[in-house]
């Protein structure tokens, strides 16, 4: 290829066939994106109304902020957002630890060819759905499953993992783990390639052991992806993974495990509160718009994150 | 350097096979479990006495199987919802990541744009208000409420754009010096140059489109238009919630379910996916790092 002088690059002006193409290109993309999500967005209004589907949004009765105020009179509300954040929170906990660990371990495997399979073994569960995955771990934690069967060998009462309030949440998290960390750790393991082999040479060479080597070198190493990596989390804070809820909660641990998406989906479509689902709703995306703004801000000022 | 090692050091080799085998032996053994419960028979399954390994294997759940109607129609659905989705988002994809791709000084409103599609990943009308929506459409029902609300992924765009940035420059420059329109450029030049990335974003699109659930649940009403992971959603809430089913239901459900024949629906919808998968891994890793880094 020919190298091109910066001084032949062509002279810009103001509108050239050039940037017309580039927004004819745009031109089908920004219509559905305006269609799809940006009209959804007046769509919001409803919950400042006392919405009826047959008068339509526009003829509906304006009610202010009453949805908002009549949605924290409701126990259920200051519950599920509990639950929520419990939920999330450790979710983000466990899913940055165990991923950390997880890459930490695997960089001490030197055999290639199985540090190969191992990571193609732990990325899978990731790309399959909570449908299919609620199914499997529903038939493996019922009283007659497996899980149960291992408990009762060992001479402890069986337990219904998935209909008790001590259990759910606990149950929510670990397979939330367990299908994540393989792929969590994806960004850890690429940071460790970047580590400088002649650091570990230098410390041998001064006696370090591999475990000190692992505790000094390796470890601080993966401190700036961690930073970013919670820091980027933050604004999942209100998402607790609606997927994964909706496909092995049941009645009996709503107590514990209903989450804002869920409870929104229930009041919403199920019980047609058009309203009232979606003013809690647009609380969570404006309460979540604001956590992702401060960590985006955050993880540029300090780990010069750049979200474009 | 030949070092001896040291008893710590053995302990730490040690250890780290023993836990990543573990962790990736946990991954695979609820798979495994399926698909032993899938290949076992009914009464040894409905005993729950299933582990690992068939027990008195058999393959009548996947005889039944070729039997169920709506298992095959939803599959059909689902396929065509890939396609049809899948190939919307890979052109729609490609088209909006070349243009953004390119610098201020080309397309001076380039900015503007990635605000604009930032700014749809954060914020977003919502699960009522894009019901709605799709209601006034009259989308209900039908292939495209599955399809064009999730066009332009957006996530994609970005991986993308940032691969197409990291071209060197001079490829745009020289053919542009040459006479070839940005057209010609992008299909000719760049695309080529794209493909395991495009390959990468499309095959995120398609395992999306095949797992997503929720959209059938919503959207469509006939059970003859539903894809197959809402079918097997709905298969296993009704079997989980009999508490709210009357006395009537709760006996035509234990009459048609049974626990051999669910796993071996489970296990064939995985199917697709873990064949895609090994494509994926191949590409999603390196797509990953490049779609890190930031220019």
């Amino acid at each position: 290829m020919t190298a091109v002088n910066k001084k032949n690059k062509p002279k810009r002006q103001g509108f050239t066939f050039e940037v017309l193409s580039y927004h004819i290109m745009l031109l089908p993309g920004m219509i559905l994106l305006i269609i799809f999500s940006i009209i959804p967005l007046f769509g919001l209004l409803i919950a400042f109304e006392e919405y009826v589907p047959a008068k339509g949004i526009l003829g509906s009765k304006w009610v202010g902020l009453e949805n908002f105020s009549y949605m924290f009179l409701i126990p259920d509300t200051i519950q599920v957002i509990k639950n929520t954040i419990i939920i999330a929170v450790a979710k983000i906990i466990a899913g940055i630890f165990i991923p950390v660990i997880f890459a930490l371990l695997l960089n001490e495997v030197r055999n290639r060819f199985y540090k190969r399979l191992i990571q193609t073994v732990v990325y899978m569960p990731y790309f399959l759905s909570w449908v299919i995955l609620g199914s499997v771990f529903s038939t493996m934690l019922s009283l007659d499953g497996i899980i149960n069967n291992f408990i009762q060998a060992i001479g402890i009462e069986p337990i219904m993992f998935l209909g008790s309030n001590t259990w759910f949440r606990p149950v929510i998290v670990i397979t939330d783990v367990w299908k994540n960390f393989g792929y969590g750790a994806i960004v850890y393991l690429a940071a460790l390639t970047s580590v400088d082999a002649n650091l570990y040479e230098a410390a041998a060479i001064d006696g370090a052991s591999r475990f000190k080597q692992l505790l000094h070198i390796t470890l601080p190493a993966l401190v700036p992806t961690i930073v970013l990596m919670t820091t980027l989390s933050l604004g999942n804070v209100l998402n607790a993974g609606f997927d994964q809820i909706f496909n092995l909660y049941n009645p009996l641990v709503y107590e514990t495990g209903d989450i804002i998406d869920t409870y929104v989906y229930r009041m919403g479509l199920v019980d047609l509160q058009f309203s009232l689902g979606t003013a809690v709703g647009l609380m969570k995306s404006v309460v979540s718009f604001g956590l992702i703004t401060i960590s985006y801000f955050l993880a540029n000022r300090f780990a010069g994150y750049k979200i474009f | 350097m030949v070092r001896s090692k040291s008893i710590s050091d053995h302990v730490i080799d040690i250890i780290s096979y023993i836990v990543v085998t573990i962790m990736a032996v946990s991954c695979i053994l609820p798979i495994l479990n399926t698909v032993a419960i899938s290949f076992s028979d009914k009464s040894a399954a409905q005993a729950g006495i299933v582990n690992f390994w068939p027990v008195d294997f058999t393959l009548s759940s996947y005889q039944e199987l070729l039997r169920d109607d709506l298992f095959f129609t939803s599959f059909r659905n689902s396929v065509i919802r890939v396609i049809v989705g899948g190939l919307i988002n890979l052109v729609l994809t490609v088209l909006m990541a070349y243009p953004l791709s390119k610098s201020k000084r080309y397309f001076p409103q380039r900015n503007m744009y990635m605000w604009f599609l930032v700014f749809t990943m954060l914020f977003n009308g919502g699960l009522i208000p894009t019901y709605i929506l799709i209601n006034n459409l009259h989308m209900l029902d039908t292939i495209w409420a599955l399809v064009l609300p999730g066009a332009v992924p957006v996530f994609n765009v970005i991986i993308l754009m940032n691969f197409f940035k990291n071209l060197p420059d001079e490829l745009d420059e020289a053919a542009r010096i040459d006479g070839a329109n940005p057209w010609i450029i992008m299909i000719r030049i760049f695309i080529p140059l794209a493909v395991p990335s495009i390959a990468t974003v499309t095959l995120f699109s398609i395992v999306n489109h095949w797992n997503a659930f929720f959209d059938g649940i919503i959207y469509i009403n006939s059970s003859s238009k539903i894809p197959l992971q809402t079918y097997i959603q709905q298969l296993v809430v009704e079997i989980r919630d009999t508490s709210m089913l009357t006395p009537e239901e709760i006996l035509r459900i234990s009459e048609v379910s049974s626990r051999t024949f669910n796993a071996a629906k489970v296990f064939v919808t995985m199917v697709p996916v873990l064949i895609v998968y090994p494509f994926l891994q191949k590409y999603f890793v390196t797509g990953l790092v490049m779609g890190s880094v930031k220019g």
